[in-house]
């Protein structure tokens, strides 16, 4: 029966039942990770984030919280043109974080 | 001249045969695996070359310049430059000449190998032989000029400093053994000379040391020895030479010849990138230049160690070391024998698998329209400008705020293609190695400017324009960065430009200078503002920001002695404002320096 209305679905992440394991490869190979303080300063200036819905916040924020997939879903738009290493506060190393988890993670 | 020895021969020309044999196969080997490895066509490319009188002449005059001359090295500093060229030159023409010799008083044995190099062993002076007074005196001279070239390279292993370079290469074992056995060889020469002289003749200097030593050379039982020792120096030196950094010596009389036919790097490790790494001689003239260098910690991530792990295969090393580099080129704009460093790593990046691969092939470009620019509409009509701020500028909206008030100022029509957000022009993924990605993001772009109808595509960002220039096919579209285009503004009259007495500097980017060759209009644009005073290091020199998109692994904390060593270098005249061309440069130095920075747009925009 459609009412027009719909409760949205959990979105509320167990960590207990997550597995980190990639993320942790991850943070050895580039631990500049665990510096992100999610400002959306990178976001913000994100030329491919009007295209794709990018978002390099969003991405480290879903990794950290082991939802994985639309991590790499989001990061298969950005364009890797450095402006978010340009404005990163923190002088996260954005480039090379992208690359990594490239290499890192799968599509499935 | 008459013959000692019917036979012609002693047992010890066999160390000498052995290692010129093996060095010669080794190399003719060599060669058919290098050119089997190249792509079709451009082998194809290369034979062709071969045969072409334009080609042939050019790469006879850079074999002569580069590998016996060594011109690249004397304009860099004399004293280098007379070492290297000494020992090549010297050696190349003891050779020659020694062949002379043959032909001339004993051509029967012309088709001995060793003949030429041991003459003076198996032939005897005549009354009539004081025709060769003229060749014993080139063969003494020669042989001097080497032993100079010899000792000097045996100063430059204790003060390098006096040969211009603060840094050399540290060598490997093998290298060394090399080094040692090339040291020995003309020593030894002189010495087995020495004994024969009174026999064979000789010249001022073999005939002053038999003079001189008489009662130790006139020993004719002492002869022997010394001449297998010459002959062994040789062997060792054949035999180690392709394990050694010394292999650039044959190596490179292949390089030249592939460049000259316009080949390319497409393979990382293969064809031309091969040629190219064994023709590195180890110099490391490229240390002294890298911007890394300030850290100590770099040292081992230049050019000269690339080649050298890439020789060894040493994966985990040369992936280090290839996403480390800033990509700033100046390896290859000081390297004498022409190794690109930037685009060999570049071709290393390329070959990375990843399990991530972006596709931009569904970025629907009508949702990228290009904007109307700001000036009179009257005036659009016949210029047709197109202009692609790019995202480092949109990063530093005062360039292209300036830029557009330039424009306006000077009565240019133009379109202003990303003002509402663009597509990135793809040279930071092609840097990144991910050519296919780089590619789609070319075409994306091809599209919206073929669309817009534009006769000029102008850049004011040297990374745009580089890629611009070199991989985006935009035929009859001229492609010009901002500071071409506003010299020509102030040429042509348009724009009237008022001087100031303030002096600037001008930091040549990297990609507008070594990576687009240009030097001059920035500088006549920045003498129409002001005064203008050079960097100590500049043009083709210039160091690196420090900013480049270049580096992957390099973090920001790790740049910033970088940023500051460039600063130093650009302000020794103490100008009173820092220009560049390039928003990462402006931007990053910003950051640091304590005067102020901007774009040449700025500076101009304030002076009309």
């Amino acid at each position: 029966m459609d009412f027009g209305f719909k409760i949205s679905p959990s979105s509320a992440v167990n960590l207990d039942n997550v597995d980190l394991s990639l993320y942790d490869r991850l943070h050895e190979v580039e631990p500049d990770i665990a510096k992100c303080i999610a400002c959306g300063s990178c976001s913000a200036s994100c030329p491919a984030g009007r295209f794709s819905g990018m978002s390099m916040r969003k991405v480290i924020l879903d990794l950290q919280r082991g939802r994985q997939k639309e991590a790499v879903k989001m990061l298969s738009g950005c364009m890797l043109c450095g402006k978010c290493l340009m404005v990163c506060p923190r002088g996260i190393n954005t480039r090379h974080l992208i690359l990594a988890i490239c290499k890192l993670y799968g599509e499935d | 001249m008459r013959e000692r020895f019917l036979t012609g021969y002693n047992d010890f020309v066999l160390p000498f045969m052995i290692g010129m044999i093996f060095i010669l196969s080794y190399c003719a080997i060599g060669l058919i695996r290098i050119l089997k490895q190249l792509p079709k066509d451009d082998r194809r490319r290369f034979f062709i070359s071969l045969v072409t009188p334009k080609t042939i002449v050019k790469n006879i005059r850079d074999i002569f310049c580069d590998c016996l001359l060594h011109v690249k090295i004397w304009k860099r500093n004399k004293l280098l430059g007379y070492m290297h060229s000494s020992i090549a030159f010297g050696w190349f023409m003891l050779i020659v000449i020694g062949h002379i010799e043959v032909f001339l008083y004993v051509p029967h044995r012309a088709k001995l190998f060793y003949y030429p190099i041991f003459f003076r062993y198996f032939v005897a002076e005549t009354e009539t032989t004081m025709k060769g007074a003229f060749f014993f005196f080139l063969m003494d001279f020669f042989l001097l000029l080497v032993l100079s070239g010899i000792f000097l390279a045996m100063f430059k292993r204790i003060r390098s400093r006096m040969f211009g370079m603060r840094r050399t290469t540290n060598p490997s074992f093998l290298d060394l053994i090399g080094l040692y056995s090339l040291w020995a060889i003309f020593p030894l020469r002189l010495l087995a000379e020495g004994f024969t002289a009174d026999i064979s003749g000789g010249s001022f200097l073999t005939k002053s040391l038999n003079h001189i030593l008489n009662s130790f050379l006139s020993d004719h039982t002492n002869m022997l020895p010394a001449w297998w020792a010459y002959s062994c120096a040789l062997g060792i030196f054949f035999v180690v030479l392709p394990f050694t950094r010394y292999m650039h010596i044959p190596t490179e009389i292949l390089l030249i010849p592939l460049r000259n036919a316009g080949i390319k790097i497409r393979n990382a490790r293969k064809g031309f990138a091969k040629a190219q790494v064994y023709s590195c001689p180890s110099c490391g003239l490229c240390i002294d230049a890298c911007p890394m260098g300030v850290m100590k910690t770099h040292i081992k991530d230049t050019t000269v160690y690339l080649n050298r792990q890439l020789r060894r295969n040493n994966e985990r090393r040369i992936e280090e070391i290839s996403d480390k580099c800033l990509l700033c080129g100046k390896c290859t704009a000081i390297c004498p024998v022409g190794v690109e460093g930037d685009k060999l790593r570049i071709a290393q990046r390329s070959m990375r698998k990843y399990a991530v691969n972006p596709d931009y092939s569904g970025i629907d470009t009508a949702l990228l329209p290009v904007s109307p620019g700001l000036a009179d509409p009257s005036v659009a009509a016949d210029d047709k400008v197109l202009y692609f701020a790019g995202c480092m500028t949109a990063l530093t909206p005062s360039i292209s705020k300036a830029m557009e008030s330039i424009l306006v100022k000077a009565g240019v029509g133009y379109e202003f293609m990303d003002k509402e957000g663009g597509l990135c022009c793809g040279r930071p993924m092609m840097m990144a190695g991910r050519l296919d990605q780089a590619r789609q993001m070319v075409e994306k772009n091809t599209e919206i400017i073929r669309r817009s109808g534009a006769k000029t595509l102008l850049l004011s960002c040297p990374i745009c324009y580089r890629i611009f220039k070199e991989e985006y096919r935009l035929e009859g579209i001229e492609v010009v960065h901002h500071t071409v285009y506003i010299r020509r503004l102030i040429a042509s009259g348009r724009l009237k430009v008022g001087k100031t007495g303030l002096s600037y500097v001008f930091h040549d980017p990297c990609e507008l200078g070594r990576g687009c060759g240009i030097y001059d209009e920035p500088r006549e644009v920045l003498l129409a503002a002001g005064n203008l005073v050079e960097a100590s290091k500049n043009r083709k020199e210039s160091i690196c920001c420090g900013g480049s998109l270049g580096s992957i692994t390099l973090g920001f904390d790790k740049r910033k002695s970088m940023t500051e060593n460039a600063l130093s270098n650009l302000t020794v005249a103490s100008p009173d404002v820092i220009v560049t061309a390039c928003p990462l440069c402006r931007s990053t130095f910003t950051r640091y320096a304590d005067r102020p920075v901007e774009d040449i747009a700025e500076t101009i925009d304030r002076n009309v």
